[in-house]
This record gives C-alpha cells, sequence and structure tokens, in this order.
C-alpha cells in the first residue's frame, strides 16, 4: 500500500525535477540528501579501499600464507592470521551455541505467551542489556565471570568430561570458554531483539488456522517458528556478525595469547583484540601492515556476514507490510 | 540486572567529589577521572557535530526520495555499516587520520564515532518519517509548497521527537565505545587543552584501569563505570519516556 504511493511519488517528483515549472529549491534540497547519501556510499568504499592499500604490504609479503600459517611472532617478524581466525570463530561459535536456544526461549515467550504485564518490564530489561557498553563487559567480566567459571563452573567440567579434549588444561578461568559465555551474554540481547520481530510479524491468520485445526499451544508455536525461520536464521547471522567482531569485552578476558588449541580453558586471541592490543605499539611497517590486513578480513567477513543477514530479516519482514525493523 | 547492581555497588565506594574533578595520579595517590568525563564530553560533541547532520540527512533521502535502485544500495549498506566492527572503524581512521596527521587527537576519536553514529541516526530517521501521515505531505502539497518546503517545514517536524530519540540512542550507544578510541584519541593524563591532541577518554581510561594490576585503579574503574552508566541508562530512560508519551 505504502509502496505503490511511494512509487508514485518518486515518479512524480522526478517530472517536477526534470520539468522547466520545477522549484529550484527542489533541485538543490534533493541534491544536498542526495550527496549525504552517497558520503555514506563513500564511505563504505574508502573504507575497503584505505584498508586494503595500508595492508598490501603484508599481501604481497605473505600472499595466502597469511591465512594458513599459525605463527605470529613480531620479534621474529613472522605474522600470520590463523591463530586469530581459529580465536575469533571458535569463541563466536560457542556464544552462538549459548545464546541461540536462550534468545529464541526468550522471544517466543515474549511473543506468544508472556502477557503484557511481564513482557513489557522484560523487554525493558533486555534492552538495558543491548546498552550496556562492552568495555563494562569486560570489567566485569575479568572481574566476576572470570572467578566464577573458575571456581565453579570450569572445576566440574573438567571433573565429568575431562576424557574429552575440550574441557583439558589448567584451569585459569581466563580463556576460551570465558571469552564465548561473555559474548554470549553480549549477543543475547539482539537476537532475541530481532527473533522477536520476525515474530510478531508473523501474520496472526498463521496462528488462528493452526488453533483452528486443532493444533495445541506448543504446535502453534512451531508453526510459527516455521513461518519466521529465514528471519530467525538472519537473526542469528546477525548475532554472529556481532560476534566475531566483538573487541573489548573479549580482549579483556580470553587471554591474548596467539595458540591454538583444543581445549576451551586455554588462553586465545581473537582478530579484533589483537588490532586493539598490539596496534599502537606496531613499529615496523610489515607489523602495521599485518595488523591492518587482520582488519580487512574482519571487515570483509563481517560485511559479508551482516549483508546474508539483512536479506535473510527483510525477505520475513517485508512480507508484512509495516513492521519496521527496531536496530 | 545482577550486572548493574554489582556495578552501582562496586562503584559507588570510590566514588567521591574530588574522583569527578581530578586528573588521573600515579597509584596510591588517588586522583580522579575529570578530565576523563571532559574528553568524552567534547568526542560526543565532535562526533555529534559530524555525524547528525549527515546521518540525518540520509535519513531524509532514504524515506523522501528512496524508491529508485541507488537508495535501496543505500539502505542495504547502511544496515550493514550498522555491523561494522567499530574496532574496523578505528583502524580505518587511523589508516585515514592519524596516519595523516602523524599523531593522535580528538578530532580522529569524534570522526570515529561520527562514522558508528551514521548509520544508527539514518536508519531510525527513515523509519521515524515513515511513520507521518501521508495526508500530512498531501494536504502540504496541494497548498501549493514545494517538497523540499514540505519535507524541511511539515514532515521533519511531525517526526522532529522521532529523530531526537534516534540521535540520543545514537549517542547512548557511541558514547560506550571503547574500540575505536584505542588508536584514535589515544588518551591523556591531563585535561584537554585543544582538540589537535590525544584526549581522554571514560571508556579508555575504564579498560586501562581494568587491565591494570592495581586494586586501587580497579575500585577507580568501577566507580568510572557507575559514572559511565549512570549516563547511558539516564539517556535511555529520557528516550523511553519520550517514546511512551508519543505512542
Amino acid at each position: 500500500m505504502t509502496k505503490a504511493s511511494d512509487k508514485l511519488k518518486f515518479v512524480g517528483h522526478w517530472r517536477r525535477l526534470l520539468s522547466p515549472t520545477g522549484n529550484a529549491g527542489d533541485a538543490v534540497f534533493r541534491a544536498l540528501m542526495f550527496g549525504a547519501a552517497l558520503l555514506v556510499l563513500l564511505i563504505v568504499g574508502v573504507m575497503i579501499l584505505a584498508l586494503a592499500s595500508h595492508s598490501a604490504l603484508s599481501i604481497r609479503e605473505f600472499s595466502f600464507g597469511f591465512l594458513t600459517g599459525r605463527e605470529w611472532n613480531p620479534v621474529k617478524g613472522q605474522f600470520a592470521a590463523l591463530a586469530f581466525i581459529y580465536g575469533t570463530v571458535a569463541s563466536s561459535l560457542i556464544a552462538l551455541l549459548i545464546s541461540v536456544p536462550l534468545s529464541l526461549g526468550i522471544a517466543i515467550f515474549l511473543v506468544e505467551q508472556a502477557p503484557p504485564f511481564l513482557s513489557r518490564p522484560i523487554t525493558f530489561l533486555v534492552e538495558l542489556l543491548a546498552a550496556i557498553p562492552s568495555v563494562v563487559y569486560g570489567l566485569w567480566g575479568i572481574f566476576v565471570l572470570a572467578p566464577f567459571l573458575r571456581v565453579h563452573v570450569e572445576p566440574p567440567l573438567a571433573r565429568w568430561f575431562g576424557w574429552a579434549p575440550l574441557f583439558q588444561g589448567t584451569i585459569t578461568g581466563i580463556g576460551l570458554l570465558t571469552g564465548g559465555v561473555i559474548l554470549a551474554i553480549m549477543v543475547t540481547p539482539i537476537i532475541s531483539a530481532v527473533v522477536r520481530d520476525v515474530l510478531s510479524a508473523v501474520p496472526n491468520t498463521q496462528r488462528e488456522a493452526a488453533l483452528a485445526l486443532g493444533a495445541t499451544k506448543w504446535e502453534t508455536t512451531l508453526v510459527v517458528l516455521g513461518n519466521g525461520a529465514p528471519g530467525i536464521a538472519g537473526a542469528v547471522i546477525l548475532g554472529l556478525g556481532r560476534a566475531l567482531g566483538e573487541t573489548m569485552a573479549v580482549t579483556m578476558v580470553i587471554g591474548n595469547r596467539p595458540e591454538i588449541s583444543a581445549s576451551l580453558f586455554k588462553p586465545s586471541y581473537t582478530l579484533a583484540s589483537v588490532i586493539a592490543n598490539e596496534f599502537t605499539e606496531a613499529t615496523a611497517d610489515i607489523y602495521l601492515s599485518s595488523l591492518v590486513e587482520l582488519g580487512l578480513i574482519l571487515f570483509l567477513v563481517t560485511f559479508v556476514v551482516n549483508a546474508i543477514a539483512r536479506l535473510l530479516v527483510w525477505r520475513v519482514t517485508r512480507q508484512t507490510a509495516g513492521v519496521g525493523m527496531a536496530a | 540486572m545482577i550486572i548493574l547492581s554489582y556495578i552501582a555497588m562496586r562503584g559507588i565506594s570510590a566514588l567521591s567529589l574530588r574522583f569527578l574533578i581530578d586528573t588521573p595520579h600515579p597509584v596510591g595517590e588517588g586522583g580522579g577521572i575529570g578530565n576523563a568525563i571532559v574528553g568524552s564530553a567534547l568526542l560526543l560533541l565532535l562526533s555529534c557535530v559530524v555525524g547528525l547532520p549527515l546521518g540525518i540527512s540520509t535519513g531524509v533521502f532514504l524515506s523522501e526520495f528512496g524508491g529508485g535502485h541507488f537508495a535501496s544500495v543505500v539502505r542495504f549498506l547502511v544496515d550493514t555499516l550498522t555491523g561494522i566492527p567499530s574496532i574496523v572503524t578505528g583502524v580505518f581512521v587511523y589508516a585515514i587520520v592519524v596516519l595523516r596527521m602523524s599523531h593522535f587527537s580528538a578530532f580522529a576519536g569524534g570522526i570515529a564515532l561520527a562514522l558508528i553514529m551514521i548509520p544508527i541516526v539514518a536508519r531510525t530517521t527513515e523509519e521515524m518519517i515513515k511513520l507521518v501521515p501521508h495526508s500530512l505531505r498531501e494536504g502540504a502539497l496541494a497548498l501549493g509548497a514545494p517538497q523540499w518546503r514540505v519535507t524541511m517545514g511539515v514532515v521533519i517536524p511531525a517526526a522532529a521527537s522521532g529523530i531526537a530519540t534516534g540521535a540520543m540512542l545514537a549517542i547512548a550507544r557511541v558514547s560506550g565505545e571503547t574500540a575505536p578510541l584505542l588508536f584514535t584519541s589515544f588518551g591523556s593524563r591531563f585535561f584537554p587543552r585543544n582538540l589537535n591532541e590525544p584526549i581522554a577518554s571514560l571508556t579508555v581510561q575504564i579498560y586501562n584501569y581494568a587491565i591494570s594490576p592495581y586494586d586501587e585503579w580497579h575500585a577507580q574503574a568501577w566507580a568510572a563505570t557507575l559514572v559511565l552508566m549512570t549516563l547511558i541508562l539516564s539517556i535511555n530512560l529520557v528516550v523511553r519516556f519520550l517514546t511512551r508519551k508519543k505512542f
């Protein structure tokens, strides 16, 4: 409905601009607004170009070996990204494993079940969680979460599942697991907010139809989930994108050692944290260039991940007009 | 909630008026975060000056002229830009601003924050303007007003509170950013004298204190966090209050 009228307005607008009776103020105004939008476009372009040109040195030097090598030794001038890629991916996966079921639960509860007097404060609390800055999560992670995991969570894990390589090694409270848990807390509000939007965009007729066919509340929820599946996938990927690029909180609890080990208790290192930690102390050109290349990798990966997520979410929320993404 | 009350508990004990107005001192001599508060305020101001006009104009473009392919591309890029890690923005600003000026500066920090702000402001502006009823535009157009007067004089005022809400949310978001400031505005131990030199900020100071080995600095980090959270939460509450009245 709005789509059609938008289109009409647009066509009419072009005609006005092109016709000699067109208002000069209109042309200027349009040019200004167009310029602003173009600038945003340019920023993205310049971003890619700047990152690429500043990492040219290390791209030339290491080429594809940069992605597959494990050695990161600034003193010897050896740089490679695999350890960081591993740390980034592993911590994000842990985060998703924890946060996806949790946020699905929150969203389903809020949309399908909660009475208004409950859903309002819960929505507020979840939004509040999203408003807490990363560095604050990090501070809390160092002094509260890490000791808690060291004393109450990691020892039982080691005792019961110690046979698996995942849960071996010394318990310090600082490591991959803590990084993953803190990321999970951080991405849960985002995933649940988007899933909530997606679920409430599912038309009510779907629910009514299911109920009319004799489905129970639970089966109806399954139908609704099926309807929103692409959007939910989008929400999860959106969370993934956020987790991949999260910097401060992870840097503060993950231990910052460029190693690849199977154990979740061992310290690790992510793309974002190595940039945060070492950027100001990078003196050699090749060192700086390698760090920028890490940034380029991170940029491209999160760009693709976000693009996929947006497309998926749009597909669902666009079907029902008027439901805007509350981002 | 647990996190918040914990921050309040740990923070209050180290909080005092002196702490709020003093500059940092070496370990064992007290000191405060006065310069960081001023620094954060200046950085926010800079980012608003750059980011708000650009973000709002982009939003207006998307909603008023947003029918074509170009607009779809911009909308899509704005959306994905929201998801770009802030540390990458920091690297980018370092590459194009800091390297060129060859020193850290408040300007660079402000630009980095503005870049994070733009997509948020643009999208909320677009959403808010879309809520303005079409009859309003049509009425104004029927009175013979040109498009730009309709937008500037009727549509934007009608959506003003919504746009302000979006702007405040963006400010709240940006005021908690640390990663892009680490190597743009860098940090400083003194009150800022001019914007062309490194400047302190609350978030970077929290980070530096948190990873330091000193208990006293840890306590100060908690207190600084309390100050920061009070700022961010009050912005969020004000926004909530405004939107509740409106819709």
